[in-house]
């Protein structure tokens, strides 16, 4: 019987030294951490989508707290409301950005684009373009593999069957760049997704001279300038055979798209009965 | 005796159905297209301008840095233009476009067949003649020759060894090259001999050659009775394994040493050169000839116009299939250069560069890939590397993007001879997924390099 008494006295008074060690060492060594990381971190979207620059979102929170303001940090998943709860958090400025969005510049649909050869290696838009210009004409072009539809986290890529191009679903895209480093042509951008997600942009990547561009896609811009011609805000501009809209300048008049020969310019969101031209991206 | 390399290697069907095919002369095409991008480094300038009248071998492109070659017109003619054109992978290269008219062959180039056995003593002339004469790595690689015969200093060269090896299945040009042409060889590497100033050089020949084997034993035989040039070169049969002609691979066999993660043969002693480029540089310093043709093996089971031919460096590729009797019916894929490491072709109307060996037609059936499964962990992919790497696990490393552990496991060591892919009996496209990640691997070593403080 002693010896149960004694055991359990032992194990007890064991128990209690040790806790006050615990106690005494953790109380010496805490590690002062700002609570408002904690804060910051549960107003996060909490996606790890490393699309801010950071390894997720409690490094993101981390740099957030430590940085004097918020012009650097900013969480593209979230947008301005949660960045103004995270300034709200910090008592800094909120950095009020506009929403950016994923636009595929490529129209070589199966139609415009005719393939020449016929791709029999492994299907990865990175393997494929290390080892050759792609199976259509056009070496800028999408290669159709589908490395951007992997790479998103939110679901907001998928291909188009029929045309074999990358569609950006705008509800569910994030803008936090994921495909964007995806994808190896460089086709997709972040744009600012424009005033009720209005906007006009060049839906083409190819630098080669008219004629060639023209040859291997029917819809390539082929750097003839008539858009910069008619531009009246003077937004456009043309280098390396490719146009460019300078979306600051641009006023959406649509002007371009009207003119433009090949249909490379497409205008998105706009209402229904629109100019009589190409369908859209 | 053959000699091997100590690790991995396959051996596929050899399949050398042209080793019959004598080296023929394909006629000059009524336009050539000549790349400034022949070579590893820098691109060549070109030095010519549209309207200009060039004689074969003039010089079109000079050096675009230390690490670059000149490059010369393969015909003589008119330059109808210099501006970007699709290349075999189908991107824009520049590319001077000459239309033939005639073959005058400029001041000082010797076109007769009079073998020229004595030579200069005086190494810098050598090595100026094979600058001049645009000579780079024939056997693939396309490295500036000169470059690589100038050690750096501290570096001591105790071996030359000519790689005769031709381990690719199908491709058979060396093969003829050392048959046809081995007293021209023979001279280029005494040449190259003197200029390392080495007293060993080794003619590396599988032993599925046997009779290039003798053939040059026979030359080497006849040669080293008339100078003492020739004493101190030899020729070793190798055992028939790929990649028996890796660089590396040929080092272990022929010298029994290992070039060290990231090293270059010169640290063990080694410099390796092919064969047609001692052919090269047999032309460039006796002859004054550069390097403005080729021999291109034209082959495949479906390819009924088998050949070995010579061509000028900017023949299209349409031309020479046409000039063979066509494209087969059945073929579906033309890959230039063997069916291990050569690239499939994109665009048939690109041209030949000085590195193009051989254009091979491949069948439906052929090409197909199967359908990819499971790695279950046997290994064989292991066996295979003969550079000693784990290509499973590099595969799985590179699907999670894990950087500093594909580093770690020495991805930038892979020579992409494609033994694992052969290999894998779960026809996972390894190599494929390896290449990439051994471009980002190399892309990072280089940026870091670079940002070191001096």
């Amino acid at each position: 019987m002693s010896t149960i008494i004694w055991t359990v006295v032992i194990i007890t008074a064991l128990g209690l030294i040790l806790a006050a060690v615990l106690y005494l060492v953790a109380a010496k060594f805490k590690v002062e951490e700002d609570p408002r990381i904690d804060e910051v971190e549960a107003v996060m979207p909490g996606a790890n989508c490393g699309g801010c620059g950071f390894a997720g979102c409690r490094a993101f929170a981390e740099a957030a707290v430590k940085a004097p303001n918020l012009d650097h940090n900013y969480c593209p998943v979230g947008g301005n409301p949660v960045m103004r709860k995270v300034a709200a958090i910090l008592g800094y400025e909120a950095v009020e950005k506009a929403p950016m969005v994923a636009v595929v510049r490529c129209n070589g649909t199966c139609d415009n684009r005719p393939k020449i050869n016929e791709y029999g290696g492994y299907e990865s838009c990175k393997v494929k373009a290390a080892l050759y210009s792609g199976d259509t004409g056009c070496s800028f072009g999408c290669l159709g593999c589908g490395d951007c539809v992997s790479a998103c986290q939110f679901g907001a890529i998928s291909m188009n069957p029929e045309t074999g191009l990358p569609v950006v679903d705008e509800s569910k895209c994030t803008a936090c760049g994921a495909c964007v480093k995806a994808c190896p042509k460089s086709i997709i951008q972040l744009r600012n997704k424009g005033p009720k997600g209005l906007r006009v942009f060049v839906s083409c990547v190819n630098k080669d001279k008219g004629p060639v561009a023209r040859k291997a896609c029917k819809a390539a811009c082929i750097g003839c300038g008539l858009c910069v011609k008619t531009c009246p805000h003077g937004a456009i501009e043309l280098s390396d055979n490719l146009a460019y809209i300078d979306y600051e300048k641009c006023r959406l008049c649509r002007k371009c798209v009207a003119v433009c020969p090949t249909g490379a310019i497409h205008d998105v969101n706009f209402p229904k009965p629109a100019t009589k031209e190409e369908p859209k991206a | 005796m053959s000699s091997t390399f100590s690790i991995g290697g396959i051996h596929p069907k050899e399949n050398k159905i042209s080793r019959e095919c004598h080296i023929k002369v394909l006629p000059t095409p009524p336009t050539v297209y000549i790349s400034v991008a022949q070579h590893i480094g820098a691109p060549a300038k070109p030095i010519v301008a549209v309207g200009d009248k060039v004689k074969t071998g003039q010089p079109v492109a000079e050096p675009g840095g230390f690490v670059s070659a000149f490059i010369h017109s393969s015909v003589s003619g008119t330059v109808k233009s210099i501006g970007p054109r699709k290349d075999l992978a189908g991107n824009n290269q520049l590319t001077i476009e000459i239309a033939v008219e005639g073959d005058e062959w400029a001041d000082g180039i010797d076109t007769t067949d009079t073998l020229i056995t004595d030579f200069t003593n005086d190494n810098k002339v050598i090595i100026d003649k094979i600058r001049l004469g645009g000579v780079v790595g024939l056997g693939g690689a396309t490295f500036p020759t000169h470059v690589k015969l100038c050690p750096p200093p501290g570096k001591k060269c105790e071996m030359l060894i000519i790689n005769g090896c031709e381990c690719e299945p199908y491709l058979t040009s060396d093969f003829r090259t050392l048959l046809e042409k081995g007293e021209q060889v023979a001279v280029g590497t005494a040449i190259i001999k003197q200029v390392l100033g080495v007293d060993k050089a080794v003619i590396a020949i599988e032993d599925n050659k046997p009779e290039a084997i003798a053939n040059m034993k026979k030359v080497l035989g006849n040669l080293a009775k008339t100078s003492s040039n020739f004493s101190g070169i030899s020729v070793k049969s190798m055992v028939s394994k790929y990649p028996e002609g890796g660089e590396k691979q040929l080092i272990d066999a022929v010298m029994h040493r290992q070039v060290k993660s990231g090293g270059l043969p010169i640290d063990v002693g080694a410099v390796v050169q092919n064969v047609a480029t001692a052919l090269a540089v047999y032309e460039a310093v006796q002859k004054n000839k550069p390097v403005i043709e080729n021999s291109i093996t034209v082959t495949g089971d479906c390819f009924p116009g088998q050949a070995n031919v010579l061509v000028r460096v900017g023949t299209p590729l349409s031309y020479i299939i046409d000039s063979l009797g066509g494209f087969p019916a059945e073929a579906v894929k033309v890959i230039s250069g063997g069916p291990m490491m050569g690239k499939a072709i994109a665009n048939p109307d690109a041209a030949t560069l000085k590195g193009t060996s051989a254009l091979l037609f491949l069948t439906a059936a052929q090409t197909e890939r199967k359908q990819e499964t499971q790695c279950i962990r046997c290994g064989r992919c292991e066996d295979a590397c003969p550079m000693g790497l784990e290509p499973f696990l590099l595969n799985k490393l590179a699907k999670s993007d894990d950087i500093e552990a594909l580093e770690a496991n020495a991805v930038q060591d892979c020579i992409e001879c494609g033994c694992c892919l052969y290999s894998c009996p779960a026809n996972i496209p390894l190599l494929d997924i390896i290449r990439i990640a051994k471009a980002q691997v190399l892309g990072i070593i280089k940026a870091r390099n670079n940002n070191k403080p001096r």
